[in-house]
C-alpha cells in the first residue's frame, strides 16, 4: 500500500542493515538472499555468452566473433550456467530460505557451515571469472581429455580450480540440508507429512554429497595431468581418455538431477496451492524423487554410446536410462491428475509451474530418443541433444525457479510483485523458449553438430528461428529482473499468507522474524491439507 | 535459399531402420505430449476456481486410495512395457550397426586437428573426401593423431568417436550415389567446425573408373612392406632373423595365446599395440624383448604396416 | 568456554539434538571423503589392470619398510585417539590432553617418515616428469604408477596434516577445560575423522605397496 520501509526491526531484513551484518550473517534467510544476488550476476554473464552465441549463429559463417572466441563463449556459457547458476539456484536460494521454515525450525543445523558455503561459492566464481577475464577457456564445459590436458592453450586450470572450490560449497549445503531434515523437524512433522519440496531438497542433497566429490577429484587429476604433463588420461603414455569421460559423467549425470529435482519440488508446491488440492499420489511422488536420485547414479554411460565404450556397456546403460525415466513420467502424470476436480487459479506462479510441466514433458520425452541406442548414433553431439537438455534445464528448471521466486517473493521480501507483468513475462518466456529450442530438434536430426560456429548454409533457416526466439526469451528474463527489483520499493505490502497456502512457512509473517517462528509450530495435518469445503478464491 | 530441409536424406542400408525408431518416438511422444497438454488445458478450464463443475469425490477414503494405487500402477507399468520394447528394438539396430559384415571394404582414417586423412588399401589417399561404391559395405578403421574426434555421416546415420591410441570402427553400405556431408562431431579445438568433408558415393562402374584413374600410388600393403623393412621389423620378424620373434605370416585375424594365459585375436588393435606397447601382451613362448616404437612411427605409417600384416595374413586371399 | 558445560547453539532445541546432529554431520562428511579417495583408487586400479606387469614392477620399487612402519604409527595413533575419546567420556582431563598430543606426535611422525620415503624416491629417480629415469624397462607405465602413487599418498598426507591441525586445536581446547563428560562432541567428531584417515591408509598400503610382493 504505502512505501514505508519493510525494514522493520521485527523481521529478519530489518535486523541489522550494515554490510557487516549481511556478510557475517548466520541467518539462513539472509544467506539465501546472498546466493540469489550472486547467481543473478553470474546468470547475466552466462546469458551474455548465450546471446553472443545465438547472434553468431544467425549466419552460416562465424561473422560476429572469431571461432576461437566462439569456442570460449560456449565453454563459459556451460561452465557458468551448470555450476554457477543451475546447481546452486533452487537449493541455495529457495532451499536455504525455506528448508528450516518448512519444517518449523529456527535455522539450518550448521549456520556457520552455511555461510562458509556461500564464501566458497564466491571464491569459486572469482576463479572462474578470472579464467574468463584472463583470456577464457576453450575446452567445452565437459573438459574432455586429451584436448583439455594437452592441446588447449587456454586458462583450463584456473577454470577447473573455480569449479573445484564451488564443489565444496555444494557438498556443505547438501550436508546441512540432510542433517537438518533428519534432526530438526518440528513436533508432528513426520517424514510423510513433509512438503514435497522438502523431499526434493533431501534427495538433491544426497546427490550433492555423493556425486560432487567424484567431480572434485576427477578435475584434480585432470589439472595435475595438465600441469605436470603426465597422467592416466593420456593415451600417449598408455593412459585412457575414456577413463576421464567415465569419471566425469559419473558426477555429471547425477548433476542434472541436482538441477531438475528441486524444480520438481517447487512445481509440486505451486500446483498444490493454486489448485487448492492435495498432490495426487503424494507417496508415489516422494518415492519417485528418491528413485530418480538413486537410479540417476547408474546411467552415466548414456553420454558415451559412441565414445568407444563397449556395446555391452551401452546396452546396460540404455536399459537403466529407460528405467530412470519412469519415475519422472509418474510425476508428470500426477501433476496432471492433481488438476482434476480442483480449483485452478492462474496466478503467475501457476503459469510458470504449468509451463514447467509442459516443457519438462517435452524435454523428458526427447530423452527417450537419446536413450535408444541405435537412434542415439544419429543424435549424439548434435543440436538434438542441445535442445533436449535446454528443454529440461531452461524450460524445466529455470521456469520452476522463476515460479518459485514469484510464489515465495511475498514471504521473502514482504512485497507483492505486479501480477500483470508477471503473467505476461511467464507467457513471453514460454513462447520465446519454444521458438529458441524447438527448431534445434529439427536441425539436430538433420545432422548439425554441437559447438559449430560455422555450419552448412542449408541449416540457416532453423538457426535464424532459434536466434529470434532467443531475443524474445531474453525479454522474458529481463522483465522479472526489473519488476522484482521495482517491487522491493514500490510493491504492495504482502500479508503473511497472500496465497492462502498450506505449509509452515506461511504461518509466520512476511517477511519472517529472524528466528522464523514466535513459537515452534506443532504439526497435526498432512501436507497440502486443502479442504474441499473451502470457498474458491477469486 | 531454394528449399528448407526438414529431414535428412537417406542414403544407407541402416538409415531407414534408424528412422523407424525415430518416427516411432515422434509418434509416441507426440501422443503423450498432446494428451498431457489437452488434459492440462481441459482440467484447468473445467475446474478453474469459481466454475460450477462437479467436484464431488467419494467419502470412502480407502476406496479412493485403492483407486489411486491402481492408476499409479497403470502408469508405471504401461511406460515400462513400452520402454522395454523400444529398448530392445533400438539395441538390435545398434548391434546391427556395430557388426561389420565380413566382406566390407576397409578404408583407413586418421583424424587430426583439423582434417580427415583417408587411405584406401589400393593406395589412394584422400583428404576430407571419401569415394565409395554404392551397394557394398565399407568399413572405416579410424584413429586420431591428437585429440578425440568423431566421424559422422548424417545421411548414412553413422557416427563413431575417433580416439588417440586406439582404433575404432564404423561401417555403412551406401544405397544412392551422391555427395553427403561428413562432420567432426566431437569438439576438438579451434577449427572443429571446419573439420568437415564429404562422402562421394558412386555407382560401381563409376567407382571402378575412379580407382583406375587414381591408380599409381603403391598399395597400402606395398607401402607397409617398405615400412616393415625401414623400421627394422624384418630384422626380427623376417625370414632370416637371428632373434626369436613370432612369424607374422598367416597371423592376422587368428587367436594368439599369450604368455600370461590369456588369448587375443590378432586384429588391427593387436598389431598396433604390439608395436607401441610390445611388452604388455607377450605371446606364449616368447620373451618380452621387443623394443617399443612409440614416438618413432606416425599413425598413417602404422596403418600401412597393419595393412601389410593383413596382406600376408590370409594366404588364400 | 572454560566451563565444560554444553553450550547449545540457538538453532537446536537441546544438547542432545546438537550432539546427534554433529554426529550425523561428520558421518556424511566421511562418506564424501570415501568418494574422494574412491576416484583415486578407481583410476589407479583401472590403470593397473591395463598394465599389471609394469605396475607390479613399479610397486616393488616402493619402500615397503618405511610404509610398513608408517602403518604401525598410524594404527597406534588411532589407538591413542580412541583412548583420548574414552578419557573425554570419563572426564579425565589430563589423560585426554595427553592422548591427544600423543596422537599429534604420531601423526607428525607419519609425515616425517613419509618425507624420508619421498626423498628415497627422489634419489632413485622415481619422481614423474621431475627426475624420472626413462631408461628403465617399461618406463612410461612405471612413471604412470608413480604418478598415481604420489597423487594418492600426497592427498592422504594432506588429510593427515589437516587432521594433526584439528587434533592440536582440540588438545588446546581440552587443556583449557572446554570438555566434560556431557560435552565432548568436538573430540568425538575429530576422532572419527582421524579413524577414517587411518582406514584409508589401510587401503592405500596394500594397494600400492603389497600387492606385488606375494
Amino acid at each position: 500500500m504505502n512505501s514505508a520501509a519493510v525494514l522493520h526491526h521485527d523481521n529478519y531484513l530489518g535486523a541489522g542493515a550494515t554490510w557487516r551484518s549481511w556478510l557475517v550473517t548466520l541467518d539462513h534467510k539472509r544467506i539465501g538472499i546472498l546466493y540469489t544476488i550472486t547467481i543473478t550476476l553470474l546468470f547475466l554473464i552466462g546469458g551474455t555468452a548465450a546471446a553472443l552465441i545465438r547472434l553468431d549463429l544467425l549466419t552460416p559463417n562465424s561473422e560476429v566473433v572469431s571461432v576461437e572466441t566462439y569456442n570460449k563463449l560456449f565453454t563459459i556459457h556451460g561452465v557458468i550456467m551448470v555450476w554457477f547458476f543451475l546447481i546452486p539456484s533452487i537449493p541455495a536460494t529457495l532451499g536455504n530460505f525455506l528448508v528450516p521454515m518448512m519444517i518449523g525450525a529456527r535455522d539450518l543445523a550448521f549456520p556457520r557451515l552455511n555461510l562458509a558455503s556461500w564464501y566458497l561459492f564466491v571464491a569459486g566464481a572469482l576463479f572462474t571469472i578470472y579464467a574468463l577475464v584472463a583470456g577464457g577457456v576453450d575446452t567445452g564445459w565437459t573438459f574432455y581429455t586429451p584436448f583439455s590436458t594437452v592441446f588447449s592453450n587456454s586458462n583450463v586450470i584456473a577454470a577447473v580450480t573455480g569449479v573445484f572450490i564451488a564443489g565444496f560449497s555444494s557438498i556443505l549445503t547438501g550436508l546441512n540440508f540432510i542433517v537438518t531434515t533428519h534432526q530438526m523437524r518440528a513436533p508432528g512433522m513426520t517424514w510423510f507429512r513433509l512438503p514435497l519440496f522438502m523431499w526434493s531438497m533431501y534427495a538433491t542433497s544426497l546427490i550433492l554429497v555423493l556425486a560432487t566429490p567424484v567431480l572434485a577429484m576427477t578435475l584434480f587429476l585432470m589439472a595435475i595431468e595438465r600441469a605436470f604433463h603426465i597422467g592416466v588420461f593420456d593415451a600417449a603414455l598408455g593412459g585412457d581418455p575414456l577413463l576421464f569421460q567415465h569419471l566425469f559423467w559419473f558426477y555429471s549425470h547425477p548433476a542434472v538431477y541436482i538441477m531438475i529435482v528441486p524444480a520438481m519440488g517447487v512445481a509440486s508446491e505451486i500446483i498444490a496451492c493454486f489448485c487448492r488440492n492435495r498432490i495426487f499420489g503424494y507417496k508415489f511422488m516422494a518415492y519417485s524423487i528418491l528413485a530418480i536420485a538413486s537410479f540417476g547414479f547408474v546411467v552415466w554411460g548414456h553420454h558415451m554410446f559412441v565414445s568407444g565404450q563397449s556395446a555391452y556397456a551401452g546396452t546396460v546403460f540404455s536399459l537403466l536410462t529407460f528405467l530412470v525415466s519412469v519415475p519422472s513420467a509418474v510425476k508428470v502424470f500426477n501433476w496432471t491428475a492433481t488438476l482434476y476436480k480442483s480449483r485452478v487459479r492462474f496466478d503467475a506462479p501457476m503459469l510458470y509451474a504449468l509451463g514447467f510441466v509442459g516443457l519438462f514433458t517435452i524435454g523428458g520425452l526427447t530423452g527417450l530418443f537419446l536413450a535408444s541406442l541405435g537412434l542415439d548414433v544419429q543424435l549424439h553431439d548434435t543440436y538434438f541433444v542441445v535442445a533436449h537438455f535446454h528443454y529440461i534445464m531452461v524450460g524445466g528448471s529455470v521456469m520452476a525457479f522463476f515460479g518459485g521466486l514469484h510464489f515465495w517473493w511475498p514471504k521473502i521480501t514482504g512485497r507483492m510483485y505486479p501480477e500483470g507483468w508477471a503473467r505476461f513475462s511467464a507467457l513471453l518466456t514460454f513462447v520465446g523458449f519454444n521458438l529458441t529450442f524447438f527448431p534445434q530438434f529439427i536441425v539436430g536430426y538433420l545432422g548439425m553438430p554441437r559447438r559449430y560456429p560455422n555450419y552448412p548454409a542449408e541449416f540457416q533457416v532453423w538457426n535464424v528461428l532459434s536466434s529470434a526466439g532467443a531475443s524474445i526469451l531474453a525479454f522474458g528474463y529481463a522483465l522479472p529482473l526489473m519488476y522484482l527489483m521495482w517491487s522491493l520499493r514500490y510493491g504492495e505490502r504482502a500479508p503473511a499468507n497472500p496465497w492462502r497456502a498450506k505449509g509452515l512457512e506461511w504461518q509466520t509473517s512476511s517477511p519472517p522474524p529472524a528466528e522464523n517462528f514466535e513459537k515452534t509450530p506443532v504439526v497435526t495435518e498432512e501436507a497440502y491439507a486443502y479442504s474441499d469445503a473451502e470457498p474458491a478464491h477469486g | 535459399m531454394d528449399h528448407i530441409p526438414f529431414f535428412p536424406e537417406r542414403a544407407s542400408t541402416i538409415a531407414s531402420q534408424i528412422d523407424g525408431i525415430y518416427f516411432m518416438w515422434v509418434a509416441l511422444s507426440g501422443a503423450v505430449a498432446l494428451a498431457i497438454a489437452v488434459l492440462v488445458v481441459y482440467f484447468s478450464v473445467k475446474y478453474h476456481a469459481g466454475s460450477k463443475a462437479d467436484r464431488r469425490v467419494t467419502a470412502d477414503a480407502a476406496a479412493q486410495e485403492r483407486r489411486m494405487h491402481h492408476i499409479e500402477i497403470a502408469w508405471i507399468v504401461i511406460p515400462l512395457v513400452l520402454f522395454t520394447g523400444m529398448f530392445a528394438w533400438s539395441a538390435e539396430v545398434f548391434y546391427h550397426g556395430a557388426t561389420v559384415p565380413p566382406d566390407a571394404l576397409p578404408v583407413y582414417v586418421v583424424g587430426k586437428q583439423w582434417m580427415w586423412h583417408l587411405e584406401h588399401p589400393s593406395g589412394q589417399r584422400e583428404i576430407g573426401e571419401l569415394h565409395v561404391p554404392v551397394g557394398r559395405p565399407v568399413e572405416l578403421v579410424m584413429t586420431s593423431q591428437d585429440v578425440i574426434h568423431s566421424f559422422s555421416i548424417p545421411a548414412f546415420r553413422v557416427k563413431q568417436d575417433v580416439l588417440p591410441g586406439r582404433y575404432t570402427t564404423l561401417w555403412f553400405s551406401a544405397t544412392r550415389p551422391g555427395e553427403y556431408h561428413v562432420f567432426c562431431t566431437q569438439y576438438c579445438g579451434t577449427s572443429h567446425s571446419q573439420m568437415v568433408g564429404r562422402v562421394i558415393a558412386m555407382e560401381p562402374a563409376a567407382y571402378a573408373s575412379w580407382l583406375s584413374a587414381t591408380a599409381g600410388t603403391p598399395t597400402m600393403a606395398a607401402r607397409g612392406a617398405v615400412r616393415f623393412r625401414q623400421f627394422g621389423c624384418s630384422g626380427c620378424h623376417g625370414a632370416n632373423a637371428t632373434v626369436r620373434a613370432p612369424s607374422l605370416e598367416g597371423l592376422f585375424g587368428k587367436p594368439v595365446p599369450l604368455k600370461d594365459g590369456r588369448s587375443m585375436i590378432a586384429d588391427e588393435r593387436f598389431i598396433r599395440d604390439s608395436i607401441l606397447l610390445p611388452n604388455r601382451d607377450v605371446p606364449a613362448g616368447y620373451e618380452a624383448t621387443m623394443p617399443s616404437f612409440r614416438g618413432q612411427i606416425g599413425e598413417e605409417e602404422l596403418l600401412e604396416i597393419v595393412e601389410y600384416v593383413k596382406s600376408i595374413g590370409n594366404v588364400t586371399q | 568456554m572454560a566451563s565444560g558445560v554444553a553450550m547449545t547453539a540457538p538453532q537446536f532445541d537441546d544438547a542432545e539434538q546438537q550432539r546427534s546432529s554433529s554426529n550425523l554431520g561428520i558421518w556424511i562428511f566421511l562418506a564424501t571423503e570415501v568418494l574422494f579417495f574412491g576416484v583415486l583408487f578407481a583410476a589407479y586400479s583401472i590403470t593397473r589392470v591395463r598394465f599389471p606387469d609394469a605396475f607390479a614392477a613399479a610397486s616393488r620399487a616402493t619402500s615397503v619398510t618405511l610404509a610398513g612402519i608408517n602403518t604401525a604409527v598410524l594404527l597406534t595413533s588411532s589407538l591413542t585417539m580412541a583412548l583420548g575419546v574414552h578419557a573425554a567420556r570419563q572426564g579425565a582431563r589430563r589423560a585426554l590432553v595427553g592422548w591427544l598430543w600423543l596422537t599429534v606426535a604420531l601423526g607428525a611422525a607419519f609425515l616425517v617418515i613419509k618425507a624420508f620415503e619421498y626423498r628415497l624416491d627422489y634419489v632413485e629417480h622415481l619422481i614423474p616428469t621431475i627426475n624420472f629415469d626413462h631408461s628403465r624397462p617399461q618406463a612410461d607405465q612405471v612413471e604412470l604408477f608413480f604418478y598415481m602413487y604420489f597423487c594418492i599418498t600426497g592427498v592422504h598426507a594432506l588429510h593427515v596434516l589437516i587432521g594433526i591441525g584439528c587434533i592440536a586445536v582440540i588438545a588446546a581446547m581440552a587443556a583449557r577445560g572446554a570438555f566434560s563428560p556431557s560435552y565432548f562432541t568436538p573430540v568425538d567428531v575429530t576422532g572419527l575423522y582421524w579413524h577414517l584417515v587411518d582406514i584409508i591408509w589401510l587401503f592405500v598400503f596394500p594397494m600400492l605397496y603389497l600387492v606385488s610382493r606375494s
